[in-house]
């Protein structure tokens, strides 16, 4: 028996020392290309001590580009959330004329350049923008102020929560809201207590990639924001320009808890693929 | 519900669930508004040069190489992931050994983390004192601001979208392939290269497109290693930038269109490819 299933591993799958081989070859790959990365940010922020860390995570500007990073994406994400939710009922639920259509434009945020996600709204609302006159005339800073970046934050994490939901619910079908509807509930107590229940760990999973890029966002911001120190910087902005001026540690610093948010998303995103894989999409499923 | 409903021209199928005009409305007007508009805008201005100072500003030497670099680097890298996307798909498919979950979950690492920090974390490892830099300084190969450096962080931010396209379609390969292919005669190696690879072409393609039409657009991850040296490793978005900060508007304008353009057409070709493929393969991506 044990000669024959040797055999037929022989057949269909490579020689241990191909395998043994292949698994080293990825493992070193990915420890260079993006283990080393990962342990350069936290080591660079430590090199002159805690201390000297603390500190400058303890700078006013700093504390100020956090402050405007938690604003940015507290608008940004939920506003996306509730148009993810809404372009997937339509998509999912509904057969309509131009529906392929549809979902390709909602992926076209995808294939733009974060910089140029950002110039189209300084084309808009720029001083020399469409609308620059109007709006100052009427007093409204866009473009160099918080509205601008939350524009653009929305515009670069358009697709990720629809992305998530369209393709879960097409899976699921129709037929759990058919029999709510056809038990007396109404629209929107189908909605809260059918759909929303049956989504929840995929609408989880969309929030959690769309929070991490509105978070880290740095071109489209870059673009829009102006770098006004303390006002218009948020944490990636704030890097850049510690790194620019020399100031490692500080930048590094910064760098850490970005980090760590990225640290935080992977695991819960592992997490729900592992433990609430059934209620996610199929491509999402290990 | 009466029999004229089943005849002629239907904008949707009929359904008993509620809400498809609030939701449809909905996404219409948010996608016009935050989409569709500002991208008009940016096509309008470009239209509004005219076409002599729209190519005037197009074919202008800085732009055409900021151009050449941008495409061209995307496109090393998206190769190389391309090897080790699928290379990595198939030991996480195929192979069992301790922590598979951790590097699985770790392939997604540049999906999670903001593009600048991989920005200056890569440059403080290839700079010339760096962990890996000064190992191949002795040889003579320098990455942090140059060309090379630009392919290292686009082969960094493009790496999952490689793997997470082809591994969940090399999941559902039918294993009964291989062994009508073993019974049939076929080495291991035929197997592989003449069964198994041809049919994950088009989800290949597609990771291909996503990884090559991301590393086009990127900006964070490549400001900092590049070096930035106008003709030399200066990559569009940048001189986008750049152009912007001189009040040039008209030049920017002219860059995006022409990028926009480009990475549109790049995507249509290549979905047109992975159907076709798809057709001939007959598996999904």
């Amino acid at each position: 028996m044990a000669h024959e299933a040797r055999q037929y591993d022989r057949v269909v799958s490579e020689t241990p020392f191909a395998r043994r081989s292949l698994i080293t070859i990825t493992l070193l790959f990915l420890l260079v290309i993006l283990v080393l990365p990962l342990a350069a940010v936290f080591t660079e922020a430590f090199r002159k001590g805690v201390p000297a860390f603390l500190e400058s995570l303890g700078d006013p500007e700093t504390f100020s580009a956090i402050r405007l990073t938690l604003l940015v994406a507290g608008i940004s994400v939920p506003l996306n959330l509730v148009f993810g939710v809404a372009a997937a009922w339509a998509i999912a639920k509904f057969e309509f004329k131009g529906k392929a259509l549809l979902s390709t434009l909602i992926d076209l945020p995808f294939s733009v350049s974060p910089v140029i996600s950002g110039l189209v709204f300084v084309m808009l609302f720029g001083a020399q923008g469409y609308f620059g006159e109007y709006l100052q005339q009427a007093g409204v800073q866009i473009i160099f102020a918080v509205p601008g970046l939350v524009l653009a934050t929305i515009f670069v994490t358009f697709p990720f929560v629809a992305r998530e939901l369209i393709p879960l619910m097409q899976e699921q079908g129709s037929a759990d809201e058919e029999a709510a509807l056809s038990l007396g509930a109404s629209g929107w107590q189908t909605f809260w207590h059918v759909t929303l229940p049956n989504i929840k760990w995929g609408l989880l999973y969309g929030v959690l990639l769309c929070n991490a890029r509105a978070m880290g966002e740095f071109g489209a911001v870059s673009v829009v924001s102006g770098h006004i120190r303390g006002q218009t910087n948020t944490m990636p902005l704030q890097v850049e320009i510690l790194y620019n001026e020399y100031n490692f540690v500080a930048a590094f610093a910064v760098a850490t808890l970005l980090a760590l948010l990225a640290l935080v998303t992977l695991v819960l995103k592992s997490v729900l693929e592992y433990r609430y894989s059934d209620e996610l999409s199929a491509s999402r499923r290990h | 519900m009466t029999a004229t409903l089943s005849k002629g021209w239907q904008f949707r199928q009929p359904s008993v669930l509620p809400g498809f005009r609030w939701a449809l409305g909905f996404t219409l007007v948010w996608l016009t508004l935050i989409v569709l508009v500002p991208l008009a805008g940016l096509f309008l201005r470009s239209s509004s040069l005219g076409w002599d100072q729209f190519f005037a500003l197009a074919l202008d030497p800085r732009t055409l190489n900021a151009l050449k670099i941008s495409f061209g680097t995307a496109f090393a890298a998206a190769l190389a992931n391309v090897f080790f996307g699928v290379l990595l798909a198939w030991v996480l498919v195929r192979y069992h050994f301790p922590g598979k979950r951790i590097v699985d979950a770790i392939v997604d690492l540049p999906f999670a983390l903001p593009t600048a920090v991989a920005g200056i974390a890569l440059t403080t490892l290839y700079a010339p004192k760096g962990w890996i830099g000064s190992l191949l300084a002795p040889l003579g190969i320098k990455v942090a601001f140059t060309p090379l450096g630009i392919v290292v962080a686009l082969i960094f931010v493009g790496l999952p979208f490689v793997v997470r396209t082809v591994q969940p379609v090399m999941e559902e390969i039918d294993r009964e392939v291989e062994e009508a292919a073993a019974t049939l005669g076929a080495t291991r190696f035929q197997t592989i290269f003449k069964v198994l690879l041809p049919g994950l072409a088009p989800a290949v393609l597609t990771g291909f497109s996503l990884a090559f039409a991301r590393g086009v657009g990127e900006y964070g991850s490549v400001i900092f290693i590049a070096g930035n040296l106008p003709y030399k490793s200066e990559i569009a978005p940048l001189l986008i930038v750049i152009r912007l900060e001189e009040f040039n508007y008209a030049a920017a304008t002219a860059i995006a269109a022409v990028m926009l353009v480009l990475s549109f057409a790049m995507l249509f070709l290549i979905n047109s490819i992975q159907a076709w493929s798809r057709r001939r393969y007959g598996y999904g991506a």
